[in-house]
């Protein structure tokens, strides 16, 4: 499909390093955990977890090259968009806990919004390395984690996990960040027999199924995923270990 | 029911549908995933001598009946890639053919002769990308290119057969398809991803970063036809025939033309089970036919 061109209405800064672009066109068929390609005109071009459909609403991390240029831009300024690609969460029970690492929280925050609209129970944990890097809450209950101890309980994200998982039961837990601590919150949702899902964001050249660099084994994470059930995402050695780089090398996460 | 096997180059295949090189990319974990979906065989994405990251995005489009890419020959190299085909030979089931792609003909030779250690069932020479004509001239472009490059990995590899895949954008495919049989070439591949470009008329620039990338997908399925029929008349050899192949019957179509197995390559984009779906509308239309083998499937004189 061609890109649509986008323009920024507003630029939120989030954190130290994360801006929320708002632009002035929706993608009303894109749900959460699906991404769009986002076209820096001239410059390159990378997939983003779409943050809220209408209006478009992207979280981009000042992380690489192209990521700066884009989590700089200003009100007035033109991107274009083409999407929605990949398959979104899938909307498990009724009450749902969202765990997200750092910017990994942007998708989380808008599955949350829509499960609310929906009458779902939405609890939170959001972890970050320190107070500066935490993202703006959701709706419903919200538990902080930061490394430093600077905002809310001191540890990762599992510091508030496992004694929740301990004491409540939730029908999903859907989580977003970095892949290693994705791969523990899978493996403790196995362990409490809970449904999971994470999100597999990888590098990715096409978009669409075509180029096999996004793999993880022999599944890509851009029309198999980027989301997966926790249990199916443990059968793959790949998880939380390897990924490919630019030249499609394996490479350790 | 209509026998769909086939076999090429020696190898057995459980029907003629073979995963186009460059779709799915260079992992093991790809080419056995092709082989689950039910390709009769499956070509890895072209590998070069080193790595290469290839170009920027935008690298690929998709539109409802075609599809243009500049991935640029992103791969891990040949050593890792050997590693990949290896284990794919292996564990796939099915014939495995590797591609290669080099800037000469001494590294053609070198390349192959590397690959030649993973032992797949054929290596398939790239001689006619199109987005990376900055970095050198299409060795497709000509019979004297094509058949030197041949020439030059068949002095050093012996014990696989070699094809050769080729470009439709020439006057004279026949010609370079038969200049290479005598250079000694044992299969011939056809056609790659013609040269086009896409233009953001809002954003007024082309939209691939590499600003020229290869046209695929149900528009090319014409083209193909000809290209391979053209390979047909002109040469004995076993062709490989693709471009656009989404059905059965285009699959049969490319069988009447004159190929032995068809590739499927952009179909995959369209149709989640592209494999399964072709390879059973082709039995469909055999049976319908009265066709029991695949050698059968021929126009009528």
């Amino acid at each position: 499909m061609m890109p649509i061109k986008a323009t920024v209405i507003s630029c939120e800064k989030e954190n130290e390093q994360v801006s929320l672009l708002t632009f002035d066109i929706s993608m009303p068929n894109a749900k959460p955990g699906q991404f769009a390609m986002v076209w820096l005109a001239g410059e390159d071009e990378k997939p983003m977890s779409i943050a809220n459909a209408s209006p478009l609403k992207f979280a981009i991390a000042n992380a690489g090259e192209i990521s700066q240029k884009l989590s700089s831009c200003k009100k007035g300024d033109i991107l274009f968009v083409r999407g929605p690609y990949g398959k979104p969460f899938e909307p498990i029970g009724k009450k749902w806990l969202l765990v997200g690492g750092g910017y990994g929280f942007a998708p989380l925050r808008f599955l949350a919004s829509e499960g609310a609209k929906s009458g779902k129970t939405i609890e939170s944990v959001l972890g970050a390395r320190s107070s500066k890097y935490l993202m703006k809450p959701s709706v419903g209950k919200m538990h902080i984690t930061t490394d430093d101890g600077s905002s809310g309980t001191k540890g990762n994200v599992l510091a508030v996990l496992e004694p929740l998982l301990q004491k409540e039961k939730f029908d999903c837990i859907y989580c977003c960040g970095p892949e290693k601590m994705m791969l523990a919150v899978a493996k403790l949702a196995k362990t409490h027999k809970i449904r999971s899902q994470v999100s597999i964001e990888r590098y990715m050249k096409c978009g669409f199924g075509i180029c096999g660099h996004c793999a993880m084994g022999g599944w890509l994470s851009c029309i198999d995923g980027p989301t997966i059930d926790g249990e199916e995402a443990l059968k793959y050695t790949q998880f939380g270990k390897t990924c490919h780089d630019r030249a499609g090398t394996e490479v350790e996460i | 029911m209509a026998d769909l096997t086939t076999s090429l180059c020696g190898a057995k295949m459980k029907n003629p549908l073979v995963l186009a090189s460059g779709i799915r990319g260079n992992s093991a974990g790809l080419l056995i995933r092709a082989a689950k979906e039910g390709a009769g065989a499956a070509t890895s994405k072209s590998c070069s001598l080193l790595a290469r990251e290839g170009h920027k995005n935008p690298s690929a489009l998709e539109f409802d009946s075609y599809m243009v890419n500049a991935i640029g020959l992103s791969n891990p190299g040949v050593d890792a890639e050997v590693h990949e085909i290896s284990r794919a030979v292996k564990e796939a089931k099915i014939p495995i053919i590797a591609s290669i792609y080099a800037g000469s003909s001494e590294e053609f030779a070198l390349v192959a002769k590397k690959m030649s250690q993973a032992k797949p069932h054929l290596i398939e020479l790239d001689a006619s990308c199109p987005n990376i004509h900055s970095e050198g001239k299409m060795f497709s472009s000509s019979p004297e290119s094509a058949s030197e490059i041949v020439r030059a990995v068949k002095k050093d590899v012996k014990n696989i057969p070699i094809s050769i895949k080729l470009s439709a954008n020439v006057p004279n495919i026949g010609d370079i398809a038969l200049s290479c049989q005598r250079a000694g070439v044992d299969c011939i591949t056809a056609i790659n991803t013609l040269p086009a470009m896409i233009i953001d008329v809002h954003a007024r620039r082309p939209v691939l970063a590499n600003k020229y990338g290869g046209l695929s997908g149900p528009a090319i399925f014409p083209v193909a036809l000809r290209s391979v029929n053209e390979i047909r008349n002109s040469c004995s050899l076993p062709i490989i025939g693709g471009g656009g192949v989404t059905s059965g019957e285009d699959a049969a179509a490319m069988l009447m033309a004159g190929a032995n197995a068809v590739s499927v390559g952009t179909a995959l984009y369209y149709h989640k089970n592209a494999f399964a779906k072709i390879s059973d509308e082709l039995q469909s239309y055999m049976n319908e036919q009265g066709f029991s083998k695949i050698s059968q499937i021929k126009m009528q004189n």
